[in-house]
């Protein structure tokens, strides 16, 4: 049995933070972004999602916990639309629309954007030339006008700067030869060209040293705005302390078996997990 | 009864094979009586030479899939095909040209079926310590006549494999030859261009030789290209002799009309401290063949082989490449890509030989493939052949289709299924056409490229 969104939140005692996101949650004004209700979702006959309940609204930072192979990579790749996956029950609702429905380059174009755990490597494409495809189908999809080379050059350079990356990166094949760092702030640069209203972040910081790991994270605190929102997907607290999340769920079987602010993921990082996942079993 | 029935077929092929064999070199012997060259002083040693290729290939029978060499390629629908050898008359009609001059520079070469395309004597380029003329001109000239003597009769076939049946079949044929000598020591800074065109239906053997003295340094361009109204076939061989510390780089596009037989040979030999970098686009024709023969004659040559081939349709592209390291301390890169999409088929055979005396070579080959459709067809052959045992020597084939996880990528980010493939199919082919140096070129390619993906 899973319990309902919200349910651990409730739970836990209370700290300035928790308020903050109590206030965030009783802010009507908050819009849904998106809504999963009873996700199943499976790979090669075998079902990794057992009935996932998960909301974000605007404004909102959630981290997702979890030890390996509680789902939550798959619960990132089926949100982003990875033809491997089959959903075989529930609903994702993204900004009122059925995500379920979408290709995934539409899920991309509407808004969705899943920072992969292992970037993939595409020899014989610069970069930059990547980013403004990509840039130009966002915009054409939604209705405005393709952005020329020299244009877009003035502004992937800018962004660029958002996570520090040198521009003579730009010209080299996409994340070919990139070591791990490098790949990571490839993909937040692509956050931030795309601007995208809710972006999931998978296991980005996984194989980060500590510079790096604050050059991401000052970019994924930089692009968080009042009107996006951001899912954080992690094994470590360590990310937890610069961007610092309204909600930490943990992830368990296929659906999350806890929900709390902040304080839940330092007490992960004491206690480990086990004492959740007996509750679970007990439940 | 089946077995004489079969028995028969067989013999009545191979009788056809001899014939039509005959019918070529028929055709490429009255072509030789028809060229430009037929004139003095060359008239004597000419015909020495082309006697000697006849006779070598006089008593075989046309290619069959029966010839190791063949068993890929099948050379079957050309024996429907009764080629007759070009006519010069047909050849001044530059105005239904299918294509511009690729790159710009003052050394072009245009030849329509072979023969040179030049108003006059004045259109040669030469300056100090380089040639590039067609040897038809070229004998007219009694200072360069002189010059180029010793230098036909020690270079021209004269490369180890001369008597592979279509090199010989070009040497009995070619109407003329473009000849690229620079003198040592000198670098040619821009581009030669040797620009190959065909019209009409016809047989036509295009010979290219390459002389670059000790220390030289120069970029060929060769490009075949032909208008598309009817069935040809052209043989093709191309020698380049690199002296020592001679350094030449050299890009081939075979971008030939849809109806052509196109069968080319180039043929190296490079001396000690010589570095030859070859990098052949194969986009055009119904069938090709790419021999690509290198033989490092001297210690511490360095040779790079990067090859592409994009097909479509029932395209056939095949690249039969030789590397022969007979010397300390070689060095040899080569990467032949291809993409077959439809009923295309491409073959690659890269023998390596590494002799007992090279030792301290350090070659790697790789052969990357990549599918799709499911009627396509790859056929890859590395042959490894390593006497010499303080070497490096790596290789690598792999057959593959565009891998689904690099599509969800890019459409991760927004680009639809289709445009994602192009853009995958794109940077493999781009990886191969990055080696050329002439940004002119490369962006005409990418071009290109980009409209074959779609």
């Amino acid at each position: 049995m899973s319990p309902p969104h919200g349910e651990g939140k409730q739970a836990t005692s209370s700290s300035p933070l928790l308020l903050l996101t109590l206030y965030k949650m009783i802010n009507e004004n908050a819009k849904t972004i998106l809504s999963v209700r009873n996700l199943h979702a499976s790979i090669e006959g075998s079902e990794i999602l057992r009935g996932l309940n998960f909301e974000v609204k605007a404004g909102e930072i959630h981290a997702i916990m979890g030890l390996n192979g509680s789902g939550k990579s798959t619960f990132s790749k089926v949100l982003a639309g990875h033809p491997d996956y089959e959903v075989t029950a529930g609903e994702i609702i993204f900004q009122g629309q059925n995500l379920l429905d979408l290709e995934p380059h539409e899920r991309a174009n509407a808004g969705v954007f899943l920072a992969f755990q292992y970037p993939l490597e595409i020899p014989g494409v610069s970069n930059r030339d990547f980013l403004r495809v990509a840039f130009n189908s966002h915009r054409k999809a939604n209705g405005e006008e393709e952005i020329d080379v020299f244009d877009f050059d003035d502004l992937v350079e800018e962004r660029a700067d958002i996570v520090k990356m040198d521009v003579s990166f730009l010209d080299r094949s996409v994340n070919e030869g990139f070591s791990g760092g490098e790949k990571k702030r490839n993909e937040i640069l692509q956050m931030a060209l795309l601007q995208p209203t809710l972006s999931i972040l998978d296991e980005t910081d996984s194989g980060l040293d500590i510079d790096a790991l604050k050059t991401v994270s000052g970019g994924v605190n930089q692009l968080s705005t009042p009107d996006n929102a951001t899912v954080l997907i992690t094994h470590y607290q360590r990310l937890l302390n610069y961007v610092v999340p309204d909600f930490v769920h943990v992830m368990c079987g296929g659906h999350i078996i806890k929900t709390g602010g902040k304080e839940l993921a330092l007490e992960l990082e004491s206690r480990g997990y086990d004492w959740l996942t007996a509750q679970e079993a007990v439940a | 009864m089946t077995k004489s029935v079969s028995a028969t077929t067989v013999s009545a092929s191979a009788v056809n094979r001899a014939t039509y064999l005959k019918h070529l070199l028929t055709q490429a012997s009255a072509a030789a009586d028809e060229s430009p060259l037929r004139k003095a002083p060359l008239k004597a040693s000419l015909k020495a030479l082309r006697d000697e290729a006849i006779a070598a290939v006089s008593d075989r029978t046309f290619p069959s899939g029966r010839d190791e060499e063949w068993r890929f390629t099948d050379l079957s629908d050309m024996l429907t095909q009764p080629f007759q050898r070009p006519s010069q008359d047909g050849a001044h009609q530059r105005a239904t040209s299918v294509q511009p001059t690729l790159v710009d520079s003052a050394y072009q070469l245009n030849s329509v079926n072979g023969f040179f395309e030049g108003a006059d004597a004045t259109s040669i380029n030469w300056l100090d310590g380089a040639i590039v003329a067609p040897l038809s001109e070229l004998m007219d000239m009694p200072e360069y006549a002189q010059k180029l003597e010793p230098i036909i009769a020690q270079k021209l076939a004269k490369i180890e494999g001369a008597d592979e049946i279509f090199t010989a079949i070009n040497t009995a044929g070619f109407s003329d030859v473009m000849v690229v000598w620079v003198a040592a020591d000198q670098v040619v800074k821009e581009p030669i261009c040797i620009n190959r065109e065909s019209q009409g239906s016809a047989i036509a053997h295009l010979r290219t030789l390459v002389v670059a003295e000790r220390y030289a340094n120069l970029t060929l361009v060769e490009s075949f290209v032909g208008t598309p109204e009817a069935t040809r076939c052209n043989t093709s061989v191309t020698e380049l002799w690199l002296a020592e510390g001679a350094q030449v780089n050299h890009i081939r596009i075979q971008d030939e009309s849809a109806q052509t037989f196109h069968i080319a040979k180039t043929a190296v030999d490079q001396a000690a401290n010589s570095q030859y970098k070859c990098t052949a686009i194969d986009l055009g024709a119904k069938l090709s063949r790419h021999h690509l023969e290198v033989f490092q004659s001297g210690p511490q040559t360095d040779t790079h082989m990067y090859g592409l081939s994009a097909l479509g349709d029932r395209q056939l592209a095949d690249t039969h490449s030789l590397l022969t390291m007979t010397y300390p301390h070689g060095t040899a890169t080569q990467i032949q890509k291809n993409i077959v999409d439809d009923r295309a088929h491409a073959v690659f055979n890269g023998r390596v030989f590494v002799s007992q005396a090279a030792q301290h070579t350090d070659a790697s080959q790789l052969n990357r493939n990549l599918m799709l459709s499911s009627k396509a067809r790859i056929d890859t052959k590395p042959e490894l052949d390593i006497v010499a045992d303080d070497v490096k020597c790596a290789h690598g084939a792999t057959v593959s289709q565009l891998q689904a996880d690099e599509v969800f990528y890019l459409q991760s980010r927004g680009i639809n299924a289709e445009q994602a493939q192009r853009l995958l199919l794109y940077g493999f082919a781009m990886e191969i056409v990055e080696k050329i140096s002439l940004a002119p070129l490369r962006d005409a390619l990418s071009e290109r490229l980009t409209a074959w993906a779609k």
